[in-house]
């Protein structure tokens, strides 16, 4: 049995569009996690799952528990969330002025394609023997592979901003003789700016993934270390509760730029579909 | 020039002439354009290290000249190979999985609301951080705890895209496969997974991008054999030219996925092309 | 052609007798209700519908908008379940989308599948039907001949117009040799011009297959021009108006038939009914809202 999804009539409870009431939908999203939880408590008590590699959630809250208590942990915390917003801030500098620039003259758009398209996907793994030699485990190295990866989310969604321009609208504020600079500023740049938020969304996920793999693999100070230690000197439950509270860190960072992607998409008319 | 001798043919074959070139200088112009900033780059790059002492930036010439000894040799066999099989093995396992756990969830509006908070959080754990999880089941060393790391890290971005891709395919298609009584494989084979292909197949570019970085990490703990771990080996070993050709046969792998990745999708969503340009709404 | 029973909708619904087995009886509709229940509102869309379509007739359903139309082809094609009342095809109660019924939706762009080609789209019924490979190559040509649509087959459905595209549509309906065409405004999003060959279109198909067809739509002229019966419904909670039957002669084209005298009388007629029913009747809810003539 279908139910209508006529807009004019009632809706019920659970659509193919999805569970309409959002409270019944936190509800089972809760009961979800609670599942989740569930079967981590019991599947390391049965013996199901080793314990020594899986302890039960209440061991890792407790874990969580003593590093939310330790000064360390917040340290780490800070010099995490310092990277991060570090690295960030320099990607959307560096993407938004190189993108609107490449984007607004047709012929340096013309000559940095293929490099752009090639330079892409390279891995910033690539780089981390050499930025490793270079700075060694200081936050520079982290820095340095952060803003790498994040400029080209960033740069790459500036460029399909500006290229959405409408050739009549600009054409026709040159025609009224704007200046090179208002016609950045009353045309591209509001055409620009979704894309422009986009990009800040992709990228500050992608910073943060980076910031985590630098501390992880050189040993930059930050949450990323801390893991690797706790793991290495055998404090399973400990690794654990850095790893869920990266995992939340992660999840407030998503959710705060999508915020504030909202925010600033509410006037604007239109929804843009990009590559989530 | 001469004169015209009058008559249509000697004017459409200049015409012709003058297209054929019109059309050649197009392509050559836009070939030119291509190569021009990568060459310079490569220029600049040669010249600026050409007499360099510098101990992190050796010439490029040196670096060049270490690429047979480095890489044409057993170490295809012993490093490359494998890493690539590792790679291989954790996508594609993760594709199948992510695939086949995101069709029923998104074809369910109750299980998406269950698990859509529990997957969103497992999607935000940067997948560098499994690679100490996971050693503490499977250790650093051996191809095992590899692949399912890359799995692993490759599976959420695949699995929320199909959940994703399914929740969106039109009522319209799916009420017409249903009037016209398809078949449950069929409804799943020709209407769901191919409407939600394009945004399966953009979580599996992003999956793909994981899974390099993945390769390269869970070989850089422990003793290994494996790409990464070659690179990594040049480096604490300080043989510099060697870890540069490293960085750069790292750089070419992610760009050669890359591009068949864009090849094979290029032929598998040209409908989706066609569609979008017919009609831009869509 | 036999004319089916007319309804009255004022006082309360006769006793529909039961159909003796054998009979001309394609479709039987008994008192169709439908209610939609959510977010503590309650709204009757559909409130009585009783009627029966004979085997090959074209009966147009035309009505004001919002009077349930597309919810009544919805129940009739199994894709909603009634509140109350029953669908009978063939004899055999309808609880879910029924063998032998062929669905044409209005949004054809979206009804045909766009990874496949035209081909491929109206041999896709077939090939779950169990055809083999022959008859379906030969069906699939037919019906593509049929619509005017023979050199198209192996375009994607974007590639092609409008009107071509809802040829398609019911190129694979066609094609898949229902004994009942259910077909939901489908000209509705097509230009004046291509509407007008496709009601021909339409027209010319039903007379050479025989096929019955039940024609929702919110055009009366379409609906007295194609049809052989007229069902005008009332705004919702839905009821029959009336049951008007059409007395053109059987060869229609859109110049002679559109300017005949009678064509005139019966489209006024049915006019002046909806008129009437987007007015509201005074001893119902609805009559509070005023809807725009």
């Amino acid at each position: 049995m279908t139910l209508s999804t006529d807009h004019e009539h009632p809706a019920p409870a659970a659509g193919r569009r999805g569970v309409n009431r959002p409270a019944a939908r936190a509800g089972l999203g809760l009961l979800g996690l609670s599942i989740v939880v569930a079967a981590l408590e019991i599947l390391p008590r049965s013996g199901a799952v080793d314990r020594r590699y899986l302890p039960p959630a209440s061991s890792m809250a407790a874990a969580l528990a003593d590093l939310v208590r330790e000064g360390d942990f917040w340290t780490a915390v800070t010099q995490t969330l310092r990277g991060w917003a570090a690295g960030l801030a320099l990607a959307m500098l560096i993407g938004v002025t190189g993108g609107l620039v490449i984007g607004t003259v047709p012929l340096l758009r013309a000559l940095t394609a293929s490099t752009i398209e090639f330079l892409r996907p390279i891995p910033s793994v690539a780089l981390i023997p050499l930025v490793v030699l270079i700075f060694g485990n200081r936050p520079e190295s982290a820095l340095t592979l952060v803003v790498y990866a994040a400029t080209w989310q960033v740069l790459v969604q500036v460029l399909y901003g500006v290229a959405d321009v409408d050739p009549v609208a600009r054409d026709t504020a040159r025609s009224y003789r704007f200046t090179r600079w208002s016609v950045a500023r009353t045309v591209i740049w509001p055409t620009a700016l979704p894309y422009v938020v986009t990009g800040f969304r992709l990228a500050a996920a992608v910073a943060l993934i980076l910031e985590i793999t630098a501390e992880l693999v050189i040993g930059v100070p930050g949450l990323g270390r801390a893991i690797g230690v706790a793991q290495s000197s055998g404090a399973v439950a400990r690794t654990y509760a850095l790893v869920i509270v990266i995992g939340l860190i992660g999840v407030a960072v998503n959710l705060a730029a999508r915020a504030v992607e909202r925010r600033v998409l509410r006037w604007h008319p239109s929804v843009r579909r990009e590559t989530a | 020039m001469s004169a015209p001798r009058g008559g249509t043919a000697p004017a459409s074959h200049r015409a012709l002439g003058r297209r054929a070139r019109a059309s050649l200088l197009a392509v050559g112009r836009r070939l030119l354009l291509a190569i021009a900033l990568p060459v310079a780059l490569v220029a600049v790059w040669w010249v600026l290290t050409a007499n360099s002492t510098s101990f992190f930036w050796p010439p490029l010439s040196s670096i060049l000249r270490a690429f047979p000894d480095t890489w044409f040799g057993d170490r295809i066999t012993t490093d490359v190979l494998p890493s690539l099989g590792r790679l291989a093995s954790g996508y594609l396992l993760a594709v199948v999985l992510g695939v086949a756990m995101g069709i029923p969830i998104g074809l369910s509006p109750v299980l998406r609301a269950l698990t859509e908070p529990t997957l969103e959080f497992f999607r935000a754990i940067p997948p560098p951080v499994l690679v100490p999880v996971i050693a503490l089941f499977a250790g650093y060393t051996g191809s095992a705890s590899k692949v399912i790391t890359i799995a692993l890290g490759c599976l959420w971005p695949v699995l929320l895209n199909t959940v994703e891709g399914v929740r969106a395919v039109d009522e319209v298609l799916l009420d017409t496969a249903r009037c016209y009584h398809l078949s449950r494989r069929s409804r799943v084979l020709h209407v769901i997974l191919r409407g939600a292909s394009p945004q399966i197949a953009a979580g599996a570019r992003q999956a793909l991008s994981i899974a390099v970085i993945l390769m390269v990490i869970s070989e850089l703990f422990g003793a290994n054999h494996g790409l990464g771990a070659t690179v990594v080996q040049f480096q604490r070993g300080f043989a510099i030219p060697q870890m540069w050709t490293g960085i750069i046969v790292l750089g070419l792998l992610g760009v050669a996925l890359s591009a068949i990745f864009r090849i094979v999708e290029h032929f598998a969503l040209a409908w989706y092309r066609g569609l979008r340009d017919a009609d831009p709404g869509a | 052609m036999n004319r089916a029973d007319t309804n009255r909708t004022d006082g309360p619904p006769a006793a529909v007798p039961d159909r003796p087995l054998g009979s001309t009886v394609a479709l039987d509709i008994r008192g169709l209700r439908k209610t939609y229940d959510g977010h503590g509102r309650r709204v009757e869309a559909i409130r009585d519908l009783t009627f029966t379509v004979d085997r090959g007739q074209l009966v147009c359903v035309v009505g004001p908008s919002g009077a349930g139309k597309t919810t009544l082809l919805r129940c009739m094609a199994g894709l909603l379940d009634p509140t109350g009342g029953e669908i009978r095809l063939e004899g055999s109660r309808v609880t879910g989308p029924p063998r032998g019924m062929a669905v044409v939706f209005q949004e054809y762009g979206r009804s045909l599948f766009p990874w496949m080609t035209v081909r491929q789209n109206v041999e896709r019924p077939l090939i779950e039907k169990g055809m083999r490979r022959p008859e379906r190559r030969r069906a699939v040509a037919d019906a593509l001949d049929a619509v005017g649509l023979g050199d198209s087959g192996d375009a994607h459905p974007w590639q092609l117009s409008g009107g071509m595209q809802q040829r398609v549509a019911i190129a694979r309906a066609v094609a898949y040799e229902p004994s009942v065409l259910l077909m939901d405004e489908p000209f509705a999003a097509v230009d004046a011009q291509t509407r007008a060959d496709l009601e021909d279109l339409m027209r010319t198909l039903w007379r050479r297959l025989g096929v019955t067809v039940l024609f929702v739509t919110h055009d009366i002229d379409e609906a007295i021009y194609l049809g052989e019966r007229v069902l005008v419904l009332s705004n919702s909670p839905t009821v029959i108006l009336e049951d008007v039957a059409i007395d053109l002669p059987d060869d229609r084209d859109q110049l002679s038939t559109r300017s005949a005298p009678r064509f005139g009388e019966l489209r006024a007629h049915v006019y002046r009914q909806i008129q009437q029913a987007k007015r509201g009747r005074p001893d119902q809810p609805s009559s509070r809202q005023r809807q725009k003539g």
